[in-house]
């Protein structure tokens, strides 16, 4: 495997996927930091390396709406943005999921404004969560990457049909060195068939996509959505399964477990902060404590059955979250957690601490520190959320 | 593991040297991982960029506190940035500067090392870039990477005179500095 590696730039292993999937639209509108995958795809495009369409647009809302005409025609079609550009496209989003198109967007995760901050957090995504996109976090560079093909194959597949986020770090991933294996192009070809959808717009068949819908069919709409997140739910392992077969790299479906099935202590948390957990689980697990770790890899659709699953042994569960929600006082894997526990036999505790917020570093002395606080639990000493990395000084 | 992190000011290059060291520790047979801790980019700036190698893949994503090493691009900074902090006594502050090891009064059980690192650049290179000496110097005193495999990625990454000039900047800074090792 290491023969096939090389080090280049989270961002350019991101580009270099998506060129492999040979879309045939691309537009995107530059912004910290995810200005070099779109830097990568334009020199790509500009060298006659892909065949397909970049176009230039004035603004995130421009990007997100010239790929919705462009993905009804029957094109496949890749965006990339981040915070306030993610946030531009709010109405858009919406638009996208609705009329069933299945665009995929690297989202490099950010901070939101104000105060002004370029640094990451997953704040940006995370507030797009009721808008009808798919949503996966990656872990490393490899796995950002190898996403794209992942998110191209169950966003076009028939029962799904709905558009979907890679969401991974901002600068923790996107300007990261680190060794990946570049997607082969024989290989995506093999996984990843043409799109050719049902219904799309054509001259030669009128039809509109999205027109209008009165009270006594919206909800169907809506309705049906739903039931294609849940075709998502079943495809994501399936996908992951599939690409283990012909790529050999496998990262979980929907949700990981590490160091899981005897662990009483059981944090959960999502992207870059993964490897760091894993590092410090080994330490811990060296020193005889029960800790382990249960990634979730897809926020959207929530994959509540294999979450309870996976938790059945936990003592207390830790939720860690790169967000949150003001005024719950809480991040939103914490709430998707305890929700998705309610109804269930399972009535362990779960805490939950938000942090790395407009890009504070997560070291792991930051991991022991939540650690600490959930063996306090057993004890009756019981915080339902609260900020992990606070400075004191300010606060 | 051996962790590495390097202070420049921004425009020195301080992203690329991190850059390099992990491109050539790689071709060694390393793992490696490199990072920047971008601020405000602006040139002239402090800039911190990291380096991490090990014998097998590399997961941790937080900054560098204890670094193995250090390396400092520009004297001017160590009046500004405590380049000494978290350094291990094992490992050494290496810094850019025509002075001695002797002048620099750093908090810190590290040995201090120096190479006028400019001069160099501007003898060969003719320009006072002095990243790729850097991290010629760094292989030189350590003893973690190959020299070799800094000038092929030097190469690679800038084809052509600019990268030539670079690959005999890079042996002469090994030559010098492998005697302090």
């Amino acid at each position: 495997m290491r023969k096939s590696m090389v080090v280049v730039e989270g961002s350019y292993a991101v580009a270099h996927a998506v060129k492999v999937c040979k879309p045939n639209v691309i537009s995107a509108y530059p912004i910290t930091p995810q200005t070099h995958i779109v830097e990568d795809l334009s020199q790509f495009a500009a060298d006659g390396e892909m065949n397909c369409e970049y176009m230039n647009v004035e603004s995130e809302f421009s990007a997100i709406s010239a790929l919705i005409g462009a993905s009804a025609t029957g094109a496949r079609t890749y965006t990339s943005t981040t915070s306030q550009g993610l946030a531009l496209m709010h109405e858009a989003l919406f638009n996208a999921s609705g009329m069933r198109l299945p665009i995929v967007m690297t989202v490099v995760n950010r901070a939101l404004s104000a105060p002004i901050n370029i640094w990451n957090d997953q704040q940006d995504s995370i507030s797009q969560r009721d808008t009808g996109w798919i949503q996966l976090y990656a872990e490393d560079v490899q796995e950002s990457a190898d996403m794209v093909p992942q998110l191209f194959k169950l966003s076009e597949d028939p029962d799904v049909l709905l558009p979907s986020m890679a969401c991974m770090d901002g600068f923790i991933l996107s300007h990261v060195y680190e060794p990946v294996i570049l997607l082969e192009q024989g290989l995506t070809d093999e996984y990843l068939p043409p799109y050719s959808p049902e219904f799309m717009l054509d001259p030669k068949n009128p039809m509109s996509f999205g027109a209008f819908a009165d009270p006594s069919t919206y909800t169907e709409f809506r309705y049906k959505q739903e039931k294609a997140m849940g075709e998502a739910l079943k495809k994501i392992e399936e996908i992951a399964n599939e690409f283990k077969d012909i790529y050999g790299r496998y990262y979980g479906g929907l949700i990981e477990g590490y160091a899981l099935d005897d662990a009483e202590i059981v944090i959960m948390a999502m992207g870059s902060v993964i490897g760091t957990i894993k590092d410090t689980i080994d330490e811990l697990r060296h020193d005889g404590e029960s800790v382990g770790l249960l990634k979730v890899r897809s926020f959207r659709p929530f994959p509540a059955d294999a979450i309870r699953a996976a938790l059945k042994n936990a003592k207390v569960i830790v939720t860690l979250d790169k967000n949150i929600s003001i005024g719950k006082n809480e991040g939103a894997l914490c709430t998707e957690v305890k929700a998705c526990l309610h109804n269930t036999d399972t009535r362990v505790p779960v805490i939950g601490f938000m942090l790395g917020h407009g890009g504070r570093d997560i070291p792991m002395s930051t991991i022991k520190k939540i650690i600490n606080k959930a063996k306090l639990v057993e004890k009756g000493i019981f915080v339902e959320s609260e900020f992990a990395d606070l400075r004191e000084d300010l606060a | 593991m051996k962790e590495i992190r390097i202070h420049g000011r921004g425009g020195q290059g301080s992203v690329t040297a991190a850059e390099l060291l992990a491109v050539a520790a790689f071709e060694d047979g390393k793992y490696s991982q490199a990072f920047p801790a971008f601020g405000v980019e602006r040139r002239g700036a402090p800039v911190t960029a990291f380096v991490r190698l090990n014998d097998k893949p590399i997961r941790l994503r937080s900054q560098i506190y204890e670094p193995d090493y250090v390396i400092v691009q520009d004297a001017t900074l160590v009046d500004v940035v405590n380049v000494a902090a978290g350094a291990k006594p094992e490992g050494f502050i290496l810094i850019n500067t025509e002075k001695s090891p002797s002048s620099f009064i750093l908090n810190t059980k590290a040995p201090v090392k120096t190479l006028d690192a400019t001069k160099l650049a501007m003898d060969i290179i003719g320009k006072p870039i002095v990243n790729t000496i850097l991290a010629g110097a760094f292989a030189g005193v350590s003893g973690l990477i190959n020299p070799e495999s800094i000038k092929n990625a030097v190469m690679e990454r800038f084809p052509g005179k600019v990268g030539e000039k670079n690959a005999a900047a890079i042996q002469a800074a090994y030559d010098l500095m492998e005697e302090q090792r």
